[in-house]
């Protein structure tokens, strides 16, 4: 019963999206109030429907009804609880059941904290927002069902995917669901703006603190799922410029270009055919990186098996509303009006070059992920884009940028002052300078790289605090008042200065474990020892040791450094007698930022052992970096104008500093 | 400045970036790309020695051979003409004889292939596409039973 109950929310969900796709649509056009009030009404039913929907499935896979034809291909009896839980989006059926639930969940957030909005706006954007809905809702009806049944049912599943069955699963996915299909809410607040044909400040800052969450749990998204292949694949890598990844990070860029113009929208009421194209943009890449995962049109070694009717009914997804998207933004935004003009040297200039030079970097991965294809169709050429291409293109175009990042708060709107902006950067400039001499002094004939990444890197960070520092008046009042003055500064400036210091935590942990990680590949017996930067690692011994469904094989090391004994690590690796599969469960020290990575290889025929060792300087600070970036998103979300949101009189908004 | 000069220094600006970015994605596809070829492609495109290439096939069964100090070799074949491939490492957790494989290296001059890294694949149902390509195109690609059923996905998997 549970999977047809399932099944029919499913189909009633779809049906309430019709009525939200249309009725409200009909009511904005013809200035019906009653008509109108539908949509909020319906997304909150359709969340409710689809999450019965997805909660009947997850029932099917705690209950192990291997009559599902999904859960029979993805679960055992004897899988831990909580994977039977993940489970449930760790294959395409299912995982498409998430991304609807959460696109009805953003979906029914805008119909409860919408309040605020203009009636026919809020009619127009949840009318949007049930199109893609119902595009999805179809295409998991039609292609695929994670209902379908079989007629005998097997008496034990064919297990989930070992690599899968991590914690990791837990977090990732819906985290970089949040992110992608939160991208659609700025996407439908553009359309309905094109629809509407009006579009100010006040439209900008009711959409950028939906841009801002779903930037956030994007970041967050991307960054846990590099932590996850980082341990779990066994070869020490956090990013493969795979086309997934690419797929995911290419959203995120215009993400962030599109957080930044819109502060220029919001601000300057500036560059607004801009924005808007930008949010097209965004969700199109979001929609993009969908079609490039379920399609397997590329080849990634993320990719599994997959099917081709899919692909076809992805790509139509993908036509009809990134070419709807632009076409109707070609047809209606010309008739947009004009925003304030601004000099080139002023903070609107400076939002503009870091939108320049974001989407030029967002265009070069596009061009890399999808130039092997375009070759193959054209000359049947195949070939392979990787970690060197985007070496040579994305990092000189974010070189720029990086740079730019601490002149940007530093200058006033309209019209700034680049030299002044310049002499109030000269810590930065001189930490920076200090800290590449002292690199350059420390690593002695090193890689030649490092000692200006790390410099940058530094000058990034210090750079970040000066505007907080400045305002505060930090080291030149007394501290008390420098606090008072620092809770008076609004979170959005706050949040501006620890977003973009992280931006150089993140760039300091790249350089460091690029052109720092020390790698040593050898084949142990029991009693050797292998030594990376001081830390000696001496196996002690193989022991075999059941799991609930696999077996492993676990090799025990003592850790000792200068003699004296550090820790105990036991990486192995596991068999999953169902998939005939194996995996490798790397083992890590963590010393401050930096880790000791240790993973296991095949037992050879002289019982010796291949073993995969890493010293990782600092590399940690790639995943903290993005955690912190997440918490500067977050406090920029607390800002108070975000939270008043809605068209206030400018006087009265300015008598509001946040609290 | 005017409204019209301020939006040509925009423009300008922007085509700058935009052909600085496609300068550099014009130099680095000319340095930076990996031609894939199948073991028939290697041998009768005379692949230069040294160049750096992908080479993909089917692991040949009984072909594969773990010498000293991580040293393995194993011949990959499309069914027609194999490559004797070597390679210092560890193999990933999938790899298998009569299973695909795709590696990357560089032909010796004396004709084997010195791969650095041997790619895996993450389910036993997966076949890497340009492999199953190079099959189809010698005429041994056989559609077996559970192939291409429905694996886990790779977007979760991400």
């Amino acid at each position: 019963m549970t999977p047809e109950f399932g099944h029919y929310a499913l189909v009633l969900a779809l049906a309430l999206a019709l009525i939200q796709a249309t009725v409200p649509l009909w009511g904005a056009r013809t200035n019906d109030a009653a008509l109108m009030s539908v949509a909020g009404s319906t997304a909150l039913a359709q969340f409710v429907f689809v999450a019965a929907s997805f909660a009947a499935l997850t029932a099917c896979y705690v209950a192990s009804d291997f009559s599902v034809l999904n859960v029979f291909q993805n679960s055992h009896s004897a899988m831990p609880l909580v994977y039977k839980f993940t489970s449930v989006w760790g294959n395409h059926e299912g995982s498409m059941l998430l991304w609807v639930l959460i696109l009805a969940l953003f979906g029914a957030l805008v119909a409860l904290f919408g309040a605020n909005l203009p009636a026919s706006l809020k009619a127009n954007v949840l009318a949007v927002q049930a199109w893609i809905a119902c595009a999805f809702y179809l295409f998991i009806l039609v292609t695929s069902n994670p209902f379908a049944r079989l007629a005998h049912a097997p008496a034990e599943g064919r297990d989930l995917n070992p690599i899968l069955q991590d914690i990791g699963l837990a977090v990732h996915p819906p985290l970089l669901y949040l992110g992608y299909v939160g991208f659609s809410i700025s996407f439908s607040f553009s359309i309905a703006a094109l629809i509407d044909g009006k579009i100010d400040a006040a439209w900008a800052r009711w959409v950028r603190p939906w841009t801002l969450v779903a930037w956030m749990f994007l970041a967050l998204g991307i960054a846990m799922g590099s932590y996850w292949a980082y341990y779990e694949l066994g070869w020490g890598g956090w990013w493969f410029w795979d086309p997934v990844e690419n797929a995911s990070l290419m959203p995120w860029i215009a993400g962030t270009a599109l957080l930044h113009s819109a502060v220029v929208m919001e601000k300057r009421n500036a560059l607004k055919v801009w924005t808007i194209l930008l949010a097209i943009l965004t969700f199109s890449l979001s929609l993009l990186g969908t079609f490039l995962v379920r399609s397997g049109v590329l080849t990634s070694v993320h990719t599994f098996a997959t099917d081709p009717s899919r692909g076809v009914f992805i790509l139509g997804i993908l036509v009809v509303f990134i070419g709807g998207g632009l076409a109707l933004y070609a047809w209606r935004a010309p008739a947009l009006k004009q925003g304030g003009i601004f000099a080139p040297i002023s903070r609107e200039g400076a939002l503009v070059f870091n939108n320049l030079f974001l989407t030029a970097a967002c265009a070069t991965v596009f061009v890399g992920t999808l130039y092997p294809l375009a070759l193959e169709a054209l000359s049947g050429d195949k070939i392979s884009v990787g970690a060197p291409f985007f070496n040579l293109t994305f990092g000189p175009l974010f070189v720029p940028l990086l740079i730019a990042i601490p002149f940007g708060p530093l200058l006033a709107w309209k019209r700034g002052d680049l030299l002044g902006a310049g002499q109030r950067l000269i810590a930065a400039v001189a930490l920076g300078i200090v800290a590449l001499a002292a690199t350059l002094a420390i690593q002695r004939g090193g890689p030649v790289l490092a000692p200006f990444g790390i410099g940058l890197a530094v000058y990034v960070m210090v750079g970040a605090l000066i505007d907080p520092v400045e305002r505060t008046g930090l080291f030149r009042v007394p501290f008390a008042t420098a606090l008072a003055r620092a809770r008076g500064l609004p979170r959005s400036a706050w949040g501006t200065a620890v977003a973009h210091f992280a931006a150089g935590m993140l760039l300091f942990g790249v350089i460091a474990e690029s052109q720092w990680n020390a790698e040593r590949i050898v084949s142990m017996k029991p009693g050797d020892t292998v030594s990376v930067r001081g830390y000696d690692l001496t196996l002690d011994g193989l022991l075999p040791r059941p799991g609930p469904n696999y077996r492993e094989l676990v090799a025990r090391f003592t850790v000792r450094q200068g003699g004296a004994v550090v820790d105990v690590l036991e990486p192995s690796k596991r068999t999953f007698p169902q998939r005939q599969m194996s995996t490798t469960e790397a083992a890590l020290l963590t010393r401050g930022a930096s880790q000791l990575y240790l993973s296991l290889g095949e037992v050879g025929p002289d019982g010796a052992i291949a073993v995969r060792l890493y010293h990782k300087p600092m590399v940690l600070l790639i995943w903290l970096g993005a955690v912190v970036m997440v918490l500067g998103g977050a406090l920029s979300l607390s800002d108070r104008r975000l939270r008043v949101g809605a068209p206030k009189p400018a006087r009265k908004a300015a008598l509001q500093p946040a609290e | 400045m005017t409204r019209k000069q301020r939006r040509l220094t925009l423009i300008g600006a922007g085509l700058g970036v935009l052909g600085l970015a496609a300068g550099l994605v014009l130099y680095a596809l000319n340095d930076a790309i990996v031609f894939f070829n199948s073991p028939t492609d290697v041998l009768e495109k005379n692949v230069a020695p040294g160049a750096r290439i992908r080479l993909g096939g089917l692991v040949k069964p009984g072909t594969l051979t773990r010498g000293d100090n991580l040293n393995v070799r194993f011949e990959v074949t499309d069914g027609n003409k194999s490559v004797l491939v070597t390679h210092v490492g560890i193999l990933p957790d999938l790899f298998r004889e009569g299973q695909g494989v795709v590696t990357e290296g560089a032909l010796e001059p004396g004709g084997t292939f010195k791969a650095e890294t041997v790619l895996a694949k993450h389910d036993e149902t997966y076949m890497p596409k340009e492999v199953a390509d190079a099959l189809k195109k010698q005429g041994h690609w056989k559609t077996e039973g559970g192939y291409g059923l429905a694996g886990p996905s790779k977007g979760a998997a991400k």
